[in-house]
């Protein structure tokens, strides 16, 4: 079932939108002609209702946390609270002009400034940046700042960022874009870091590692100590990927592993709401040593008390977004951690793990999990054996749950175990929510064996049906 | 009892049972004891629902609201209500990356609209999905230049831009071998001239800006031929609203077409989350940065809606992609898309024209007080730069109307950090400020500098 675009329903001469009457004289042709548009673009001209019954038909055609159990690995898709919606859109933060006197935004300024305590108490580090938008944002600008730090002591030679081969693409792609060349790290037959092949890729040559423990394997990084005393030894840093923060979450801190540069991903861990692929947020915090190189201006408390930006930061990266980031996303990260205090989060950490591990044991049974019987706050199965016996694949397996009323797992990755299905349920879920998605797990298997054509044509109670995903590439129509 | 998990004692003594273990601690036994927190990390203790509300109201309550004039990149635009009524829907709001699009239709079709009216506002051929905002947008053209350039490592951006957008390519650039090129400007438009003197074989990209910093609309006459000739791309960094009035990039010849679409029914948020804007020519198609969503068929031959064109995009290029970007702002563009639909073409164009009578107004005003000049007489829409003969008075005026919560301006050196943008303020009119709010600007203004 298609539904017209909302140019599909516009009229000639519909509209709805008034504004203020005029109250200067009209001046407006006063722009010279070589200078003025001379094409009519095409908007849609409809009215009011025609808009909102429009966009809340695609919002039934769209699917929340709010609408379903959400186990998409790597993504912790955990409940975004409702009252942090009610902050952020107070119209003491949301009027404010991000470039007026200082004076005037102490509330914006000390919601920044006690942020970024928060964030420094949660990971260990000792101060940090809230301006990237986004957590590969973050990733961009805590490599720069590993870039800077070497430049700056006049090492030239490190031009190397190792990353497991397990990492999330943004990994290589981040250390790229920022001049590095990338070499993988193997995992051994634990999944984890191969200790072996980590020191014969240590050298002066490597300015760091990036890191998520625990690793998209869901599995804890145990060696991270040695980790960190090795690539310290080599004269590198050690970068800490967010994407994984929550099985952690007040359980343990990256600071205290040995890690120099972390952003984290306001969005994941501390409770943001994802709007359908953004906004994010992805502060970086770093270790004293980084501390110079931090994009400005910083935030800072002066002797009186009160704050202000402070853009005095000489070896600073400089700016990577427009303003000081997204700011009305750190609001509802600071409602999170103010409602959950110390222990609450240490709660959400264990329940993450907890609701991993109880899906781990209902289903290690019948799908398989190469990757050990235990995880942190996801595991990844791989359906290899359900390929090779049924035809079935982890893509129909993932139709299914849609067709069960579930946001399917992640999917092919990573990309390290075949036919992989990435599940993460997080703290939010009820054991009730787990059973039966187990349930709905388990039958899939058993669909699997007795009609496996069945899964192959799912989705059939979807609004569309499996989609073309060729010719969307072949020929791409981007625009109406 | 922790309000955002659900378990009970029981269910959680029943789950490790099936597990396995005895207790929770049990699951992070992976974790070596030295790091294993002992005590509660260092946040505070909870607070209820109600308290964390009446703590951060109260800290909305040291904002302050005014009567705004600031402009440089963040605008104070009439929203309608329906835009935050259809952008607070818990289904948008609470949705990851559409990467099930058999359940993610209504964000896919949002989505491809908002990248259907990108391009026609801009004459552009493809949009993105979004990028985080306008400065960062700047640096990824520059990052799209240096990729479509073989052996380029030049980036030539106008010194007209908004400082923060120069710093943002600077800061990409940073550690790469690359080199910005920041060219001066003349009667404060970027020196086209000084433009065509850098280019060489090794620039990738001509980034230019306007409005720009100073609000003037720029003239590129001719710059896309002398960019094209030499065998770069041109970029041009414009407020979407502008596009209301002043040529497209496309009709100025531009290869790329970026900016923010805050304007376009995004709060002003202390500078966030806004929503940078890409789109391009063709030819560009397969190496822009960030999600695109095309249009397809499902396997009923109905028409649908999927992230397309995938091979560009970081999760499968890895190392080889020349961009990394994941998390995009596509609630914010489903905002602009939402607000474009309410104004349509006559209520953008509207608006724009009322920001220009109302900022010629302002500007007639203030510049024929004594001490106070139009920094240059060029053409401007929604925003201006005054000279103050003598920059003290500047200060003065801004505290002034400062005590009335009068936000008079941007002082310009308190962006670029530059002596020579003393004296200089940068003033906007939205079509929110009424005659009213600008009689009492010019009055205090005539009184202070008398």
């Amino acid at each position: 079932m298609s539904v017209p675009t909302i140019f599909d329903i516009s009229k000639e001469g519909r509209g709805s939108f008034r504004l203020p009457r005029l109250d200067v004289p009209n001046t407006c042709n006063g722009l010279p002609e070589n200078l003025r548009r001379q094409n009519t673009p095409t908007l849609p001209q409809v009215s009011e209702l025609d808009v909102v019954r429009h966009y809340t038909k695609l919002s039934t055609m769209a699917f929340g946390v709010d609408n379903g159990f959400y186990p998409l690995g790597s993504c912790t898709m955990k409940y975004n609270p409702k009252v942090n919606e009610q902050v952020a859109s107070l119209s003491g933060f949301t009027d404010i002009h991000p470039l007026q006197d200082a004076s005037t935004v102490q509330g914006c300024l000390g919601v920044m400034h006690d942020l970024l305590k928060q964030l420094c108490a949660v990971t260990g580090m000792d101060w940090g940046t809230l301006q990237p938008c986004a957590g590969a944002h973050g990733e961009y600008t805590g490599l720069k700042i590993i870039r800077s730090y070497f430049l700056e002591k006049g090492d030239v030679t490190r031009t190397k960022i190792l990353v497991p081969e397990s990492a999330h693409g943004t990994n290589p792609a981040s250390a790229a874009v920022n001049g590095f060349e990338v070499v993988q790290v193997m995992a051994d037959k634990r999944g984890l870091v191969d200790l072996d092949d980590l020191k014969s890729k240590l050298g002066p040559d490597v300015a760091g590692i990036m890191l998520t423990n625990p690793s998209t394997l869901g599995l804890f990084e145990q060696d991270i100590l040695e980790i960190a005393s090795l690539v310290h030894g080599a004269g590198g840093l050690l970068y800490y990927d967010g994407a994984n923060l929550n099985a952690i979450l007040g359980k343990a801190r990256p600071g205290d592993m040995g890690f120099d540069v972390v952003h984290l991903n306001l969005h994941k861990t501390f409770s943001t709401p994802h709007g359908g692929g953004g906004p994010g947020s992805g502060p970086v915090m770093v270790k004293k040593a980084l501390c110079a190189f931090l994009p400005k201006p910083d935030v800072v408390e002066n002797a009186n008390g009160d704050y202000s930006f402070d853009w005095g930061c000489k070896s600073s990266i400089g700016k990577v977004s427009t303003f000081w980031g997204n700011f009305l996303v750190f609001l509802k990260a600071y409602a999170f951690i103010l409602a959950m205090g110390g222990e609450g989060l240490k709660e959400c950490g264990e329940n993450a793990v907890l609701n991993a591990n109880y899906i781990l044991a209902r289903l290690k049974g019948m799908y398989d999990v190469p990757y050990g019987d235990r995880c942190m706050h996801e595991f990844v199965m791989s359906l290899s054996r359900l390929k090779e016996e049924t035809g079935v694949t982890a893509i129909d397996v993932a139709k299914g749950l849609l067709d069960r009323g579930y946001h399917p797992p992640t999917m092919y990755f990573p990309m390290i175990v075949h036919e992989a299905l990435m599940i993460e349920p997080t703290e939010s879920e009820s054991k009730e929510t787990l059973d039966d998605f187990c349930d709905a797990m388990i039958e899939l298997h058993d669909i699997a064996y007795k009609d496996a054509q069945s899964l192959r044509n799912a989705p059939e109670h979807t609004v569309i049906g499996r989609v073309d995903e060729v010719m969307a590439a072949k020929n791409p129509v981007v625009h109406q | 009892m922790n309000p955002y998990i659900t378990h009970t004692s029981e269910d959680q003594k029943l789950m490790l049972k099936a597990i396995g273990v005895e207790s929770i601690e049990e699951l992070f036994e992976c974790i070596p004891d030295k790091v294993l927190l002992k005590e509660p990390v260092q946040v505070g203790q909870w607070m209820s629902e109600h308290e964390v509300v009446e703590h951060i109201e109260a800290l909305a309550e040291r904002n302050v609201k005014g009567v705004s004039f600031l402009g440089e990149g963040s605008y104070d635009h009439i929203i309608p209500a329906a835009v935050k009524a259809i952008t607070a829907l818990p289904s948008f709001v609470t949705a990851y990356t559409p990467y099930q699009p058999e359940i993610s239709q209504g964000v896919l079709q949002g989505i491809f609209e908002y990248q259907s009216m990108i391009c026609s506002l801009t004459g552009m051929d493809v949009s993105n999905a979004s990028l985080y905002d306008g400065a960062s947008a700047a640096a990824e053209a520059a990052a799209l230049g240096i990729s479509n350039r073989r052996k380029s490592n030049e980036i030539v951006v106008s010194s007209t831009m908004h400082p923060f957008a120069i710093s943002c390519v600077e800061t990409w650039a940073k550690g790469r071998g690359h080199v910005v090129n920041v060219v001066p400007e003349k009667d404060g438009q970027t020196d086209l001239c000084a433009v065509n003197d850098v280019l060489n074989p090794a620039t990738a990209i001509v980034i230019v800006q306007s409005p720009n910093k100073y609000g003037i609309i720029e003239d590129y006459t001719g710059l896309a031929d002398k960019v094209h000739d030499a065998g770069a791309l041109l970029a041009i960094e414009a407020d979407p609203l502008s596009l209301a009035l002043q040529k497209s990039q496309a009709e100025w010849g531009a290869d790329i077409a970026i900016g923010d679409t805050q304007v376009f029914g995004i709060p002003m948020g202390f500078g966030g989350p806004y929503c940078g804007y890409m789109a391009v020519k063709q030819p560009l198609m397969r190496k822009i940065p960030g999600r695109i969503v095309g249009r397809t068929v499902d396997t009923h031959g109905d028409t649908c809606y999927v992230l397309t064109l995938q091979a560009r995009e970081q999760h499968i290029k890895r190392e080889r992609a020349t961009s990394n970007i994941c998390s995009n702002e596509a609630l914010m563009a489903l905002a602009s898309a939402v607000h474009l639909s309410l104004l349509g073409w006559n209520g953008v164009r509207e608006v724009a024209e009322q920001c220009y009578s109302k900022s010629h107004y302002l500007a007639d005003g203030l510049s024929r007080i004594d001490g106070i000049s139009l920094a240059y007489d060029k053409p401007f829409w929604c925003e201006f730069s005054l000279r103050f003969d003598d920059p003290s008075k500047l200060d003065g005026l801004v505290a002034k109307l400062l005590e009335h919560d009068v936000f008079a301006g941007v002082k310009l050196s308190e962006m670029t950090r530059d002596e020579k943008d003393e004296g200089i303020l940068v003033v906007a009119v939205t079509e929110k400020r009424t005659k009213q709010q600008m009689d009492f600007y010019i009055e205090t203004a005539r009184r202070f500098m008398a």
